[in-house]
């Protein structure tokens, strides 16, 4: 299966060190003469960037957060004039204000690069019919896939955030043979189709990648049994811009492009660096970026690293499937998790469907926790007593797991779909 | 074949490279740009010995070569050719050719010797003409062919060219050049030094930016070429136009 660019991706770990080493040393430098926020922050600490003499050295700086983007908004992060920065997105900015991120012609060459492998790892290729359809707007995951897929000389099609309708209509009439968007638009895609009576092996699609938010080997699995494809990951930020991981064929971890990203895991409460394979925060110093340098970026994404070698010959070390991100942590009767741990519990009850509500509250001076889960209309309409079995037996997963007993309630799907606003799983927490 | 790691270099208390990392691969022409001043002689000075390194690695061929003596070196296969020519003067052509391959007396035999000394005047059929002659009386373009000439016939693994094209006009630069373009095929590996980035970058598969003793930039010479930082470094901004 394609490996887009064999000599980087394929380089002993020795040579990526001395690759990684280079290239951070120069973006430090970059960084610290042309960005005040880093001259600032290097100049406090009493650092000088020549103080980076390995890669271990990278530890004992600090580490850039979300706030540090905001704060400079829009253009003080910025390592380049805006003349030459020639593409502006932004990230969308929900619970945060927005971020902005600038490229340079440089960057914009480096992007599509590592699209074109994210591509090529789940064998697209220049025969291929690829369908992106990611926004191509003010957030930038369209643009990359786009240049990335015309790169490898692949037909591309940007049919953009159009409805269902539209999306089946070109998958049928235009012969696509891949997609590229995210998971749960997939899903939407999917209904349409069996809405509509469109069989998946009356079109030509075969694989898929997804990304822009974590999503689960339930969802996954769902996307490749109701397209017919082989569904792929990658990751991205959207501070950034554009794929730093993507899985390969083997679907075995996702392949950090490691010539553009220096990849570190840290504990997330006292930010010490953690071993190959602990679980920990994703912490991304860029080695290629000329516009928006970051050094020791804290992304709030936790994964685990494994350097071992993959059988698809590439030699990039692996990250996990994200596992949640450190601000979704909740603590209830002093036991702190996140909600993908018991979202992940909920995808092993076959009759339970993806939909759930954490609710959480105080009686007096104890916590509650309650877990809403959606189910079809046949379980509901079964005897009580399996109603109450299967209620039981999550309260029990989740007893064995957290060392909490829940309230669980079964809900009916669309009710609880309109609850949560469409989204998988939502936590309301009514302590105040 | 040359790996360098976070070479530290001062002459007396000025810190000339403050930590500069860069690789050669086997078979590759690498061209190291900067501006006068940057530090690029101090690095083929650390390399070769003759400028002693505070701290850093060093690896040639696998071996650490951290201050290790120039002679030494010449051995392992590391041959430089220095800024300014530096040809014998008094000594002709010849001689000095031959002279380059003076460590090698012992070890290789008169034939293998011939072999190179033929094939240096095949690749500067312009010393060919000139055996004879006293180095001293030849032009800037020829000596710099002379000093390349003398190096090669070291049978070097990898070459270190120290501003090759200073002094020289144009059109004899540009002869040089092509000339290094060759070395390729011939499987010699090249650390190209060189204020001239546009012609260096020009022949090179990758590049780094040296400005004050700090690498800024790594890439593919063909993406350096195109860098506006680069552009800017050395020639200001304003002066693009006489770039192009």
């Amino acid at each position: 299966m394609g490996i887009w660019n064999e000599k980087y991706e394929c380089l002993s770990r020795d040579e990526m060190q001395q690759v990684q080493l280079e290239r951070l040393q120069a973006t430090v430098n970059r960084a610290y003469e042309n960005v005040a926020f880093y001259k600032r922050l290097f100049d406090q600490m009493g650092i000088a960037p020549e103080e980076i003499r390995s890669l271990d050295d990278l530890s004992r700086f600090p580490f850039t957060t979300r706030e540090d983007l905001r704060d400079g908004y829009p253009y003080d992060m910025f390592a380049v004039s805006l003349r030459d920065v020639v593409r502006i997105h932004s990230s969308s900015g929900m619970k945060y204000a927005p971020t902005v991120c600038g490229y340079t012609k440089k960057d914009l060459v480096n992007w599509m690069e590592l699209a074109a492998r994210t591509l090529s790892a789940v064998g697209i290729d220049k025969d291929d019919v690829v369908q992106v359809y990611f926004g191509h707007g003010l957030f930038a995951e369209g643009f990359g896939f786009q240049h990335g897929a015309e790169s490898i000389g692949a037909s591309v099609i940007p049919v953009s955030e159009d409805g269902p309708e539209r999306q089946v209509a070109v998958m049928r009439d235009y012969k696509i043979s891949a997609l590229v968007g995210t998971p749960t638009y997939a899903l939407s895609i999917a209904e349409q189709m069996e809405e509509t009576k469109v069989d998946p092996h009356s079109l030509s699609l075969r694989v898929g990648v997804f990304g822009g938010a974590p999503w689960s080997e339930a969802v996954r699995a769902e996307i490749e049994k109701r397209l017919k494809i082989t569904a792929t990951d990658y990751y991205s930020l959207s501070e950034l811009g554009g794929p730093i991981s993507a899985e390969c064929e083997n679907k075995c971890g996702l392949h950090v492009f490691e010539d553009h990203f220096l990849a570190e895991i840290v504990d997330p409460k006292t930010g010490k660096l953690l071993e190959p394979g602990s679980v920990g925060e994703l912490v991304l110093t860029t080695l290629t970026r000329e516009a928006l340098p970051l050094i020791r970026y804290r992304t709030r994404n936790l994964t685990s690293i494994d350097y071992t070698r993959c059988s698809c010959g590439r030699t990039l070390a692996r990250m996990s499937r994200v596992c949640g991100r450190t601000d979704d942590m909740i603590v209830v009767q002093g036991v702190s998790f996140y909600p993908s741990q018991i979202e992940a519990i909920l995808a092993e009850m076959e009759c339970a469907e993806l939909y759930y509500r954490l609710i959480i509250d105080r009686e007096g001076s104890e916590d509650i926790l309650e877990i809403e889960v959606a189910v079809s209309g046949e379980v509901l309409g079964d005897t009580v007593g399996a109603i109450e079995r299967l209620e039981g037996r999550i309260c029990t997963q989740v007893r064995a797991e957290l060392g909490i007993s829940p309230l669980v309630r079964l809900a009916e799907l669309r009710t609880l779909k309109s609850a949560t606003g469409g989204s998988k799983g939502i936590v309301v927490d009514k302590r105040t | 074949m040359l790996r360098v790691r976070s070479l530290v270099t001062h002459y007396g208390g000025i810190q000339a490279l403050k930590g500069v990392s860069f690789h050669v691969s086997p078979g590759e022409i690498v061209a190291l740009v900067g501006a006068n001043g940057a530090g690029k002689t101090t690095i083929l000075s650390t390399l070769c010995g003759i400028v002693p390194a505070s701290s850093g690695e060093v690896v040639f061929d696998g071996k650490p070569i951290l201050n290790m003596s120039p002679d030494k070196l010449v051995r392992r296969g590391l041959s430089q050719v220095p800024e300014g020519r530096q040809v014998f003067a008094p000594m002709t052509v010849s001689d000095n050719l031959i002279l380059g391959a003076y460590h090698r007396r012992r070890t290789a035999s008169r034939e293998e010797i011939k072999a190179d000394f033929d094939s240096v005047c095949q690749i500067f059929p312009r010393l060919f003409e000139r055996l004879k002659q006293r180095a001293g009386t030849l032009s800037g373009g020829e000596q710099q062919m002379l000093a390349i000439g003398r190096a090669l016939m070291s049978k070097p693994k990898m070459l270190l060219l120290d501003e090759p094209s200073v002094g020289l006009a144009p059109l004899v630069a540009k002869e040089i050049f092509e000339v290094i373009k060759r070395f390729r095929e011939m499987g010699t590996t090249v650390l190209l030094v060189e204020q001239n980035a546009r012609a260096s970058l020009g022949i090179a598969d990758r590049g780094y930016v040296l400005e004050t003793g700090r690498i800024t930039l790594e890439d593919n010479a063909a993406e350096l070429l195109n860098d506006k930082e680069v552009q800017r470094a050395y020639l200001g901004k304003g002066y693009r136009h006489v770039w192009d």
